[in-house]
């Protein structure tokens, strides 16, 4: 039994190896775009609009009300961002239901690039909201002596989103795998239903603290949420 | 017995017990926040929205411990740097 789709080395050209999280990472990016650039070429703003439409329009809205209940008060900003992680991560977790299909977000690799990427979108939106000065200064919030602590909890929520993601879709392919071998027809069934559930619940919650974060960042609601 | 079992029965009962014991904390504080939130819940169903969306926050910040555990048997059990380094010295493998 392997940890993750890492190990499945599918074509090997020198150093380089093509894995199928790559495989399955790229096929959901490619599906994932053209759709939506599908979906939006044929908009239509007033008279009746179609299906495709209003489901992305439902799903646009939702995770935009979602921002903004966090207290960041120009959603349309970082909604892209957010936006693309959750719709990733839920993708990828509700691709399982294909037979064979391992999920991306159930490799280190995968999760950690996405951690890496809320590290990197912190400083970016805080410093375009209030300056290099003004973000710097939340290092020292509510006092000079919270510096170190600061810096700490902001690598540690890092490794944590990682961690949290992979272990939660590497355990839910994992605990199938097993009970396959145990109980094959109906039991895991219903622990992929459970899966199903836990992959939209962590899509959410990634999301939810990378805009918790950034919230933070830009200072536009008090420090509730800032390690774990 | 040689190293290389005791090396094997130390990293299973390890695993065990790291989940076993990783999995009580957690499980205490879910069924805490949880209990919490549901009679806050009936006390202002008006503030349902902020309290689900604190609660999922919550108990994902909590989760994680027992995910870490989950992680680290898991790495004890399928993919243990120890054991890797005792059959790599195994001649003819």
């Amino acid at each position: 039994m392997t940890l993750s789709s890492d190990q499945q080395v599918l074509w090997h050209h020198g150093f380089f190896d093509l894995n199928g999280t790559i495989v399955t990472t790229w096929v959901m990016m490619i599906v994932m775009a053209i759709g939506a650039k599908v979906i939006t070429r044929t908009l239509a703003t007033e008279g009746p609009i179609s299906r495709w439409q209003g489901a992305l329009e439902i799903i646009v809205t939702t995770i935009e009300a979602q921002i903004k209940e966090v207290g960041l008060r120009h959603p349309e900003k970082y909604l892209p961002f957010l936006g693309t992680l959750f719709l990733f991560i839920a993708m990828s977790s509700l691709c399982t239901m294909i037979p064979g299909f391992e999920p991306p977000t159930g490799s280190l690799s995968t999760t950690a690039a996405l951690a890496a990427c809320v590290f990197l979108a912190v400083p970016f939106f805080g410093i375009a909201e209030q300056g290099v000065r003004g973000y710097l200064e939340t290092y020292t919030e509510p006092t000079i002596l919270m510096l170190p602590f600061n810096i700490i909890s902001e690598l540690s929520r890092t490794l944590a989103l990682a961690v949290r993601l992979f272990g939660n879709m590497m355990s839910g392919v994992m605990i199938i795998g097993i009970l396959l071998t145990i109980t094959p027809l109906l039991f895991p069934l219903v622990m992929l239903a459970l899966g199903l559930l836990t992959g939209m619940v962590q899509a959410y919650i990634f999301s939810i603290l990378a805009a918790v974060y950034i919230a933070a960042a830009t200072r536009t609601r008090t420090r509730e949420i800032s390690h774990g | 017995m040689d190293s290389n079992t005791w090396i094997a029965i130390a990293s299973i009962v390890t695993a065990g017990f790291t989940i076993g014991v990783g999995c009580v904390g957690p499980a205490l504080g879910e069924g805490r926040a949880v209990a919490v939130a549901l009679s806050s819940l009936a006390q202002q169903p008006d503030a349902s929205a902020t309290i689900t969306r604190t609660l999922f926050v919550g108990l994902a910040m909590i989760e994680s411990l027992a995910i870490y555990c989950f992680v680290v048997s898991m790495i004890l059990i399928f993919a243990n740097p120890f054991w890797t380094h005792v059959i790599a010295q195994v001649p003819g493998k």
